[in-house]
């Protein structure tokens, strides 16, 4: 089965809700338009990032968020078009960083999932426990395009999340995120680079698509990378864009190549068959009356 | 103000290219460095072995191949025979002269039509050009194997990738040898390496021909060019089916050659079969690698 993914990497303004998001179904109209079957839009996107206190005057519900898009995308797109978008999120007297899996049709709409962060940054710049309550569950979920699974900016950046969505059935990692630059000594920016470095190894090891949308655009004189790519299932680079400029990424995803890929290297198989040990290692782990660290 | 979204460039992944040799792409450096460790590790701490025997046509392979062996042994150890038979063109000499001239390694030119004719000749006068070439590939093997007993070297084959494949060798001749350095690189990779080490033009450029007939040509008898079937041999190998090569844009016509020469050779790539008997037979019970 193939499908047409677009990457939208843009700025958000700064806390505006209304604005984005018309920004953002404009965008999705836009992919929808150029042959889009699905676009994935970054971390946060519906009000930028850093918020601290102020994610409570931003949050919406991931029903809120559907039917504001739904409004806007109606009698604008001709054939169905999946959006994964992310936002401060309500959700059961909580304030998570979401992404929602959005799946609209010319006249109706279905959220398909939305992935609660798992990981919260806090420490150096980041503040995220202290401002979101934290997702428990890293999920994989069925789409017309197969199983997915969402990661949400350091959720990427543990191999176990992308290992977890993998057991669970992904076939495409959608990962969004908003990542101010840090480390300027090399050609790009040192936390791009780690990026390109974790996104290529979890479709390496996994044998699956992974779908990258990174936010652009400066806040308080932060300024996010950008730098969004789209992977193959062999680990390659298939399409990126510029570090720190708004554009959109297109590829053709085709899922016979994470057949091939995991024919090819079957690391996942391999993890299947020895699960029950990893599995009491890590229990073993757990139960350690000194856990590291 | 934020640009409009009208204004934003749609960044697209390249569609697929079936013209593309991107698949086919090394570099020469790494591999040409490779290989010559590979060659001394075979045969001088392996085999305690430090003479090369390369049996030198002229073409591209055989000249990469004596070109690497000079490097890996020296011009001085490096032995390569011309070994014409009567419709040898003029020409496939005067290259292999020229790959001798530019190394300095020893050459010998030894001809074979006595060899083969003294077969062919007096016992099977129409024999057809397939049977020719293979009589003459099975007389110069001999030749070189025997030239390795004399001066206590090595045979080094000179078969690439793309004609294993396509089973486009004479079976237990061009495949004799115990060490091919060449065997794992597509034909196109050799040109890629044969540009690197500096192997004259007019070898690089002339087409590959098993030199049996006048104006044969490798890619005439397969049907195909290199150039197309090793971007579709590529793919076969790398898991495609012959259907996803046709759906990506593959000549349908092209594909099934390659297909067809693949999937109908592949007991050539194999020692022959022997009939299991025992619970220790060879290479199926009785298993020992072979640097064992």
């Amino acid at each position: 089965m193939k499908f047409t993914a677009a990457a939208v990497q843009i700025a958000p303004v700064k806390a505006d809700y209304a604005a984005n998001i018309e920004r953002v179904a404009e965008a999705a109209v836009r992919c929808s338009a150029d042959g889009a079957d699905l676009a994935v839009f970054p971390e946060t996107v519906l009000s930028g990032y850093f918020l601290q206190g102020g994610v409570a005057e931003v949050a919406v519900t991931a029903e809120q968020a559907k039917a504001d898009l739904a409004e806007r995308l109606t009698g604008k797109i001709e054939r169905p078009l999946d959006v994964v978008v992310g936002f401060y999120e309500r959700h059961d007297g909580h304030i998570y960083n979401c992404a929602a899996h959005i799946s609209f049709s010319p006249s109706d709409a279905e959220i398909l999932h939305v992935h609660r962060k798992f990981f919260l940054p806090t420490y150096g710049v980041f503040d995220e426990e202290r401002f979101v309550a934290r997702g428990r569950d890293i999920s994989a979920y069925s789409t017309r395009f197969g199983r997915f699974a969402m990661l949400i900016c350091e959720d990427t950046w543990h191999s176990v999340t992308a290992t977890i969505a993998a057991l669970k059935g992904a076939q495409t990692i959608v990962a969004v995120a908003a990542s101010p630059a840090r480390g300027f000594s090399g050609e790009s920016f040192a936390n791009l680079d780690h990026y390109r470095r974790l996104l290529r190894a979890i479709s390496e090891e996994h044998g699956l698509w992974t779908i990258n949308a990174m936010l652009v655009g400066f806040e308080g004189g932060k300024g996010f990378t950008g730098g969004s790519v789209i992977v193959d299932p062999f680990g390659k680079i298939v399409v990126e864009g510029p570090a720190t400029e708004e554009f959109i990424l297109s590829a053709e995803i085709d899922l016979a190549e994470v057949a091939r890929a995991r024919e090819k290297f079957p690391m996942l198989a391999d993890l299947v068959s020895v699960l029950e040990d990893v599995a009491r290692e890590m229990q073993e782990v757990n139960e350690a009356e000194c856990p590291q660290p | 103000m934020p640009a409009t979204i009208d204004s934003l460039p749609i960044i697209r992944a390249p569609r697929f290219d079936p013209e593309s040799g991107e698949l086919l792409r090394i570099n020469p450096e790494l591999v040409a460095n490779f290989l010559v460790r590979f060659l001394r590790d075979e045969c001088i701490r392996g085999r305690g072995i430090s003479r090369a025997i390369v049996g030198l046509s002229g073409g591209i392979d055989s000249s990469v191949t004596t070109y690497l062996c000079a490097r890996a042994f020296g011009p001085e150890n490096t032995h390569a025979f011309r070994l014409p038979y009567k419709v040898s063109s003029p020409e496939s000499l005067s290259h292999a002269r020229e790959v001798t001239d530019a190394l300095g390694v020893h050459e010998r030119t030894i001809d074979i039509t006595a060899m083969a004719d003294g077969y062919l000749s007096e016992s099977e006068e129409d024999a057809s050009p397939l049977r020719i070439g293979n009589v003459c590939a099975r007389c110069r093997i001999t030749v070189l194997f025997d030239q390795s007993a004399k001066l206590n070297g090595l045979p080094i084959g000179t078969g690439n990738k793309t004609e294993r494949m396509l089973g486009y060798f004479t079976w237990h001749a061009d495949d004799a040898p115990p060490i091919n350095p060449l065997g794992d690189l597509y034909k196109m990779q050799v040109y890629q390496l044969a540009e690197y080490l500096g192997v004259p033009e007019a070898i690089i450029n002339k087409p590959p021909t098993a030199d049996l007939l006048e104006g044969q040509t490798d890619e005439g008898d397969i049907g195909i060019s290199y150039a197309k079937a090793d971007r579709i041999l590529v793919r076969l190998l790398e898991g495609h089916s012959a259907e996803r090569l046709v759906e990506l844009g593959f000549e349908e016509k092209e594909v099934e050659i390659v297909w067809k020469r693949v999937s109908g050779t592949h007991w050539k790539r194999h020692l022959p079969t022997v009939a299991l008997i025992s619970s220790s037979a060879i290479n199926e019970f009785y298993l020992r690698p072979v640097d064992f």
